[in-house]
């Protein structure tokens, strides 16, 4: 097997659980947030003709994505944005850069951005001598930790707010014990304020691209990325290639899915639309390719660009809630990081697709219906083939193959039971394996329904 | 009307009594039932894992064994799904068409096909379902849960049939168990956390029994509940269908 050397999903999710009331209080946090989801999308006229014109209407912009882009970019301009195309994250974080040091601004705000995150951009510019803040309060809340977002929507949702407390406490001076929400929430909002006044550069992402208008929206609860946008003097987007609706029209279609499949929201409590830079301000917005292209490229999982980042699948996935998005070590958690993040770094996820049991219950939730649990069945195909599995598994997968493709070798290897507990990966009877570790096997009955049919039903029939 | 009974190695081999119920189900409804000796496994296991390509082997002996029947039917909607999703054959490719357009898990067979609407059956205890993710989201056996539409529950549809049964609530009716095949092993941690999970849902509600038309879910849970000393048992749907008075 070629070594991958990040500690696995399996250990990751381990850790976590470890932790059984903390994992537990996890698991129904996300669990209520699903059945807010379902009251929402039960009441909703017309919720499954919805999931179909917009899986529809991404699948038109996947496949037209040249088109698009260009009339997007010539609409952008035509708006006096200036527009770059950046082909990975270096490149991306290279214009931000020098879109800063053309102004000499050595801070900036950003509301969320989950491609930024991809593209590691707070620690580059850090490395340069920009600060940057984050100032969706759950994004700040983990920048304050040193830690990644593990979920697109709640970044935080794995801390409790004790943690989040002491936190607090440590960093903002918060008095020591206090955790309630909304005492924390104002601290917070003392400091962020203070950011967005003095911050002269403010970064936003962009949940979706109108190409007939050239204008892009950002949806958020708490205002924070129209704080930052427009206390600017610099405002710059960063957006994958794949957020673009060909009209504006079509947001009617998405602006009512969003909210309601992230959190059971009717809608974000801000959809804003920002097409031209003010009197005096620069606009700037940065297309980023980074791997989407390579993506488009691969049939099997192409539709994985249609993704529109509200997390139902997280929500909804029990690997996911049991286990934590952390677990996922990729920017993007959950169902859809397992299937996004083995095209960007094969050997490095290739444990993704097999975090899963393949329950389906992701592309059931997913509102642009990507066909999530498939692509993780076919990602496994394409890694194994690959060669990143380990050696000890694909040896007995040849071994089970062999014994199973011949009825001799079936019947030889074992009565009544016997080949299964010697030869079932999850059933070999010895105490180092995993499946007895809390769990027991059925110890195998005396004779096979194979033997029983054999000796009873076939002398019937004589 | 001739079925192929297929059932799958590990029902052959560790839940004999499953197949057997199956078995006589159908004799009772009238269905002449064949089982071919020479059967082993869908190839499932591999392909699951990502061995999809070592397959073949399997596929091949597939075909041979269930070609020419009226129907095929199992008791295991995992497996029915992965043959339905995944059966195909360099030598045969029409015969493995016609049996994926002909194979049916047990339940699906019993209220599509034989269009069963009274059983003589009785099993006088509280009953819990645990729906299968493949019999549930790749079979369509009950309405899902994520989806917007009208309720339905083929496998309810027939244990309502059932004399003195009761069925339990559930608070989250159609959660995995966790099982996975080899996810199962590979990330034992999820796997057993979930599986405890649905246990304590059936314990919480009252249930003697916990019911599937998948057994591979139910020894998942059946180890899990072994090893806690629980007392509640687990069944596969057969084997209540096929209770007698």
């Amino acid at each position: 097997m070629r070594d991958t050397g990040t500690k696995k999903h399996a250990a990751l999710a381990e850790k976590f659980i470890e932790d059984r009331e903390k994992a537990d209080w996890h698991d129904g946090a996300l669990w209520w947030i699903r059945q807010k989801r379902d009251i929402s999308a039960n009441s909703t006229p017309q919720w499954e003709e919805l999931r179909d014109a917009a899986s529809a209407i991404k699948l038109n912009v996947i496949s037209n994505l040249h088109t698009y882009l260009l009339q997007f970019e010539a609409n952008l301009k035509k708006n006096g944005v200036k527009v770059y195309w950046a082909a990975n994250a270096d490149e991306h974080n290279e214009i931000v850069y020098s879109i800063l040091k053309a102004k000499n601004i050595t801070e900036m705000v950003k509301s969320k951005s989950m491609l930024t995150e991809e593209c590691n951009l707070n620690e580059f510019l850090e490395e340069r001598g920009i600060g940057v803040v984050n100032s969706d309060l759950g994004e700040y809340i983990q920048q304050i930790d040193n830690e990644p977002p593990s979920h697109i929507v709640l970044p935080c949702i794995h801390k409790r707010k004790e943690e989040i407390g002491e936190l607090f406490h440590t960093h903002l001076g918060t008095e020591k014990g206090l955790s309630d929400p909304t005492a924390l929430t104002r601290v917070a909002r003392k400091h962020l304020r203070n950011i967005f006044l003095t911050r002269r550069a403010a970064l936003t992402g962009a949940n979706f691209a109108v190409a007939e208008t050239g204008e892009y929206v950002v949806c958020t609860n708490e205002g924070n990325a129209d704080m930052g946008a427009h206390l600017s003097e610099v405002q710059i987007c960063s957006m994958g290639l794949e957020k673009l609706v060909p009209e504006k029209k079509h947001l009617g279609v998405f602006l009512r899915l969003l909210a309601r499949s992230a959190t059971g929201q009717p809608i974000t409590i801000y959809s804003s639309h920002y097409k031209k830079p003010r009197p005096g301000q620069e606009m700037h917005l940065i297309l980023v390719d980074a791997g989407r292209s390579r993506l488009l490229g691969r049939e099997d999982f192409r539709n994985s660009l249609k993704c529109i980042k509200c997390g139902a699948c997280m929500n909804t996935c029990p690997v996911y809630r049991k286990g934590s998005g952390l677990s996922y070590h990729n920017t993007i958690t959950g169902p859809i990081g397992a299937i996004l993040a083995p095209n960007l770094d094969m050997a490095k996820h290739a444990d993704l697709p097999f975090a899963s049991t393949l329950c389906g219950s992701c592309s059931n939730v997913c509102p642009v219906k990507i066909d999530i649990h498939d692509q993780l069945y076919k990602w496994r195909q394409v890694i194994a083939k690959e060669g990143y599995v380990a050696n000890s598994k694909a040896l007995s997968m040849k071994a089970m193959a062999f014994t199973l493709s011949s009825p001799t070798a079936y019947k030889a290897a074992g009565k009544t039971g016997r080949w299964f507990l010697n030869y079932a990966p999850f059933a070999i009877n010895n105490r180092l394996n995993p499946w007895y570790k809390q769990r027991d096997m059925p110890g195998g009955p005396k004779e096979s329904f194979g033997e029983w049919y054999s000796k009873n039903e076939e002398k019937k029939a004589e | 009307m001739t079925v192929g009974l297929f059932i799958p190695c590990y029902v052959n081999q560790l839940y004999p009594n499953a197949a057997k119920a199956t078995l006589q189900l159908l004799q009772k409804l009238g269905v002449d039932v064949v089982y071919p000796i020479k059967q082993t496994c869908c190839g499932q296991p591999m392909a699951n894992s990502g061995f999809e390509h070592l397959s073949q082997g399997c596929n091949e002996l597939f075909v041979e064994n269930f070609t020419g029947f009226d129907y095929i039917v199992g008791p295991s909607a995992s497996c029915v799904l992965h043959i339905k999703e995944h059966l195909h054959s360099d030598t045969a490719p029409e015969e493995a068409t016609t049996i994926r357009e002909s194979i049916y898990e047990l339940v699906e067979f019993l209220t599509d096909i034989l269009k069963v609407d009274k059983l003589n059956a009785s099993f006088p205890h509280k009953v819990g379902v645990h729906q299968s993710c493949h019999g549930l989201r790749g079979l369509h056996l009950a309405k899902m849960s994520e989806l917007v539409g009208e309720p339905f529950s083929k496998p309810e549809k027939l244990l309502n049939m059932v004399q003195g049964l009761e069925l339990v609530t559930l608070d989250r009716k159609d959660e995995c168990c966790g099982f996975g095949g080899t996810f199962c092993v590979a990330e034992e941690a999820v796997s057993v956390k979930m599986g405890k999970d649905r246990v304590i849902d059936h314990t919480k509600n009252g249930a003697e029994y916990i019911t599937s038309p998948d057994l591979s879910c139910l020894m998942h849970l059946e180890g899990i509940l072994h090893r806690d000393k629980s007392k509640i048992k687990i069944i596969h749907i057969a084997e209540i269908l096929n209770a007698s008075i």
